[in-house]
């Protein structure tokens, strides 16, 4: 257990999992409609505070697992309580608590019914996602991996627009259908090891056959979830009936997950495995970058508009990690938190222009700028983000990763050139429709404009599009330590298992 | 007092026999004492938990394993009488002699979880099981409902041969050894296990108790009996008599010491056959119970999957598993018996909109329904994933897919019941009123559910020092 700094005194990443949950039992006893929404914001808000002590106190000069805490769960199965964060989990820690609050307040027109149920779920959601980046141990991690989809599957399928049950039915099968034959890798992975402590599964000698195997059950978890090319499909159909608070959860977090994934289990665990598949890996990411730029640019629907956008970014994600340099890990994790600021507030916009439209057809949605100024600045400093314009924050983790792709192989990075102007052409075609607009658009002289509400929740995701876009340095030093520390690992461990590979070619 | 949850349910049994005998009794009276005599044999079991003793020239024997198994029937025993305390399937002239033969079916099976001898063992089953053939069709007629006939002829032409094939097996046993008692069989098979006579013997014995565990190929009886009989005797032969057959089949499985290969292979078979079969067919029910049947069918293989490891943590896991199914299944079943007010029959239809009309009861529902689906926390998840890692380090990898498939199969057809729940409108179907009772059984249910589901390391861990103390 030496890779783990125990905290001593108060459990801080215990409590930001279990405060939700607390205020998730104190709605079931009492409902009222007010006091649901007032609660939760109270609570997510409290999450959101005590998890910036995470950053406070974290050392980054250190690849440890941080802020530890163990104890026994099922000796017997030897299965305990781990939790702990590294440079790799605690970005997405803190944008998972500050990113809640914001999605509590999104909802507070937009949901009329069921609230108490609709917060209890967006509460559990909370305890699910951050449990699922601060488990060590790999039992912990399956059960917030599996739990979160009943919350999630709720949140879409109540409050959804439409095709509700068709898009959330796709979505829990989909997901689940992906992860079984995960606790079956979890299994074979424990009986190898005789420990479910993740630290413990990595960098083992394991034969290449049983890597691959492993990986590939990983990987089909994990890349449904991503969703990678062409595990895609159930995607857009989510994103475009979920309500705005779920599109953003689905759209910051839960996509993170399965990138999270890769980068904590499969390139540690599976290291042959890993080399031995990326190219494929890496050419899926360039057909996603490709095929969802092009599929986004054919929308008439906004959501399904950004929907298809993430797929292409989130290419982007995959593209960094399997470059396996420092570059591209970097950039995919300041990838991760770029997509889940713009992305998530590219679809609080839409939300917002749904709740006054009820539309969101591009053609019904033309000309909004003139009547909504407020509105138009946003979209448009957030859209320009989207698609990594300079001086933004998407621009500095694209770069990264094409500096990465460039290093491992210039082909590959030629290939995804394209998805970067392709990500220009449909952000730039739907904020000329939106803001713009034609000769005949519908008439808009009705519509109001953002309120204060609104834009208390836009302007923190502003702040960080042009702090990540300007100065970079402070979030990069954070997972630093982290990436060289697992980037070192990964190259020591080929030089030592360098004949089993060589064998295998 | 060593058997005294027994002497309970046979008083029990006398008193509604009394009841029975008054030609108008009194509705008020059954049901408490219903509730009374269900309570009371759960007391009785925790009270002589820790007892011991051999009875009978030791064909009964009361220890650890036995009263463990007690305790579950009693606790189960007593759910089912609280939430099942108006049965409205039941014409109210008939309760008194409904609630004699449930009384006296439960104390088949607590004679089943102590008999050690072949002879008891099979008037044990037989106790049970034809106070349970009477039980299905004792069904109202009222809408004029008639299925439950043919439900009871089925039950009884397919336990009857079952029966008879483990009669024939068990004259086997006894002509090869010519002892009844399990301890003489256990030696004698322990040499000579791998025998072809003594295989078809321990096999068809076998069938007798996969028959009453409902597993492929001995499932044919389930879904009709599900259909046809009341509510509160299906939430009965689904939940109690599965914990019996599996005290019975850990108590014989130790027998054949040798655990011929043969044995193992036909067992991870059947128990893959009964996943895929019974999943496959639940994906098309429109009828809750039957969907539950079939649902129960593929429950039953992963309880063989967790027995075919042969190993007394195997055994263990067996028993979590079947007491965890017993709970969620008891969930479902509270759910099913307090919507159906007339005591029909329930499409899944019409639990549309049930969070509406009775929060608790949906809520309990869902837990019960994800935990069957083997969804974490809940216990359902617990079970499934320590019998896969008990599977696997027997080195089955291509069973333990299998069953790891069959979870994503089987979500989709609980997943449409947890939709008509919560997200469906009520339309124009009723509130549905349910007493405190219910509600808190309810709740207690679904909190059974997540915490065995949390903490079950105490729990494993006491049953496997029980298991270990067996022969």
């Amino acid at each position: 257990m030496d890779l783990l700094l125990i905290k001593e005194g108060f459990p801080l990443l215990t409590f930001l999992i279990f405060l939700p949950l607390a205020g998730a039992v104190v709605l079931l006893l009492y409902q009222g409609e007010k006091f649901a929404r007032l609660w939760t914001l109270a609570i997510t808000s409290v999450t959101a505070l005590f998890s910036l002590l995470l950053i406070i106190g974290f050392d980054r000069s250190t690849p440890k697992y941080q802020f530890a805490e163990v104890y026994d769960w099922i000796p017997r199965f030897d299965i305990s309580y781990i939790v702990g964060i590294d440079g790799i989990s605690i970005l997405l820690v803190v944008l998972t608590t500050l990113i809640m609050p914001f999605c509590v307040l999104a909802s507070w027109k937009y949901i009329k019914t069921r609230v108490a149920l609709f917060m209890f779920c967006l509460l559990i959601m909370e305890m699910a996602m951050i449990g699922v980046f601060v488990a060590l141990d790999f039992i912990l991690f399956f059960i917030f991996w599996e739990f979160m989809l009943i919350p999630m599957y709720l949140l879409i399928a109540i409050w959804g627009g439409p095709r509700k049950v068709y898009a959330s039915i796709k979505f829990f099968i989909y997901t689940l259908a992906g992860s079984v034959l995960l606790l079956v890798a979890i299994i074979a992975l424990y009986l190898q090891t005789g420990s479910f402590f993740i630290p413990d599964m990595m960098w083992q000698s394991y034969t290449t056959i049983f890597q691959v195997l492993v990986f590939l059950a990983f990987f089909l978890a994990f890349a449904i979830k991503v969703p990678m090319f062409p595990f895609h499909t159930w995607l857009p159909a989510a994103h475009v009936e979920a309500p705005t608070a779920g599109s953003v959860l689905l759209a910051s977090i839960l996509l993170k997950m399965g990138t999270y994934g890769m980068l904590r289990f499969c390139l540690p665990i599976t290291p042959e495995a890993t080399l031995l598949l990326a190219t494929p890996i890496l050419w899926l990411s360039i057909a996603g970058i490709l095929y969802g730029g092009f599929t986004a640019l054919a929308q008439q629907d906004m959501k399904k508009l950004i929907a298809y956008s993430s797929v292409g970014h989130m290419g982007f994600v995959t593209l960094g990690i399997f470059v396996l340099n420092s570059r591209g890990l970097e950039g995919a994790i300041l990838q991760m938190i770029n997509h889940g600021v713009t992305t998530g507030a590219l679809f609080l916009c839409v939300g917002m222009i749904y709740e006054r439209i009820h539309s969101r057809e591009l053609s019904l949605a033309a000309g909004l700028g003139k009547y909504m100024p407020w509105m138009a600045t946003f979209l448009v400093v957030f859209s320009l983000a989207a698609f990594g314009f300079p001086g933004t924050n998407a621009f500095i983790s694209e770069l990264l990763v094409l500096a990465g792709a460039f290093e491992y192989s210039i082909v590959l990075a030629l290939a995804a050139i394209p998805g970067a102007v392709l990500a220009a052409a449909y952000m730039l075609r739907m904020l000329q429709k939106v803001v713009w607009g034609g000769v005949n658009n519908p008439d808009q002289s009705n519509l109001t404009d953002l309120t204060v509400r609104e834009i208390v929740i836009l302007t923190p995701f502003l702040i960080f599009v042009f702090w990540i876009g300007l100065g970079p340095q402070p979030f990069i030093d954070l997972m630093h330590t982290s990436v060289q520390h697992l980037l070192e690992q990964f190259h020591g461990w080929h030089d030592q298992h360098q004949v089993t590979a060589t064998l295998w070619r | 007092m060593v058997i005294f949850p027994e002497l309970v349910l046979v008083a029990g049994a006398l008193a509604f026999f009394a009841v029975s005998l008054s030609k108008t009794p009194d509705q008020n009276v059954i049901k408490y004492l219903a509730i009374f005599f269900g309570i009371a044999t759960f007391a009785a079991a925790c009270f002589s938990f820790s007892a011991q003793g051999i009875l009978f020239h030791g064909t009964y024997v009361v220890d650890q394993y036995s009263q463990v198994f007690k305790v579950l029937i009693g606790c189960s025993l007593a759910f089912l009488l609280v939430f099942g305390h108006n049965p409205r399937g039941i014409a109210p002239r008939m309760r008194p002699e409904y609630y004699m033969f449930l009384m006296l079916s439960v104390l088949g099976l607590m004679i089943m979880v102590s008999s050690v001898e072949l002879i008891t063992i099979f008037v044990a089953l037989e106790l049970s099981s034809f106070a349970l053939y009477l039980m299905v069709p004792m069904r109202d007629e009222r809408g004029g409902v008639r299925y439950q006939m043919e439900a009871g002829i089925k039950y009884v032409l397919f336990g009857v041969m079952a029966t008879g094939f483990m009669l024939y097996g068990m004259s086997y046993l006894f002509g090869l050894t010519g002892s009844t008692y399990l301890t003489d069989i256990i030696a004698f098979l322990a040499i000579n296990g791998h025998q072809p006579v003594a295989v078809v013997a321990v096999l068809m014995v076998l069938t007798g108790f996969f028959f009453k565990l409902a597993v492929f190929p001995f499932h044919f009886w389930v879904p009709d009996i599900y259909q046809g009989a009341s509510n509160e005797t299906a939430a009965f032969v689904a939940t109690i008599p599965k914990i019996g057959a599996v005290a019975l089949l850990i108590r014989f499985l130790t027998v054949p010491t040798g655990h011929p290969q043969f044995l193992i292979e036909l067992m991870a078979v059947l128990a893959v056959l009964s996943m895929f079969y019974g999943n496959l067919s639940a994906l098309v029910q429109k009828d809750l119970k039957r969907m539950l049947g079939f649902s129960g069918i593929a429950h039953a293989g992963f309880i063989i999957l967790a027995l075919m490891t042969m190993t007394s943590e195997g055994y263990a896991l067996a028993i979590y598993y079947t007491a965890g199914y017993v709970v969620m299944n008891l969930a479902c079943f509270l759910v099913i018996c307090s919507l159906a007010s007339e005591g029909q029959n329930l499409s899944i239809k019409d639990c549309n909109g049930l969070y509406k009309r009775q929060p608790v009861l949906a809520f309990t529902m869902a837990v019960g329904l994800f935990s069957l689906a083997g969804i974490p926390p809940f216990v359902g998840f617990m079970g499934k994933f320590m019998i896969l890692t008990s599977a696997l380090r027997a080195d089955y990898l291509l069973i333990v897919c299998l069953a790891a498939i069959n979870t994503a199969i089987a979500i989709y057809y609980y997943l449409s019941v947890v939709k008509a729940v919560y997200t469906t409108d009520p339309e124009n179907r009723p509130a549905v009123t349910v007493n405190p009772f219910i509600q808190i059984s309810g709740i207690v249910l679904a909190s059974l559910i997540i915490l065995m589901g949390i903490f079950p390391a105490k729990l494993i861990d006491f049953v496997s020092t029980v298991v270990g103390i067996l022969p």
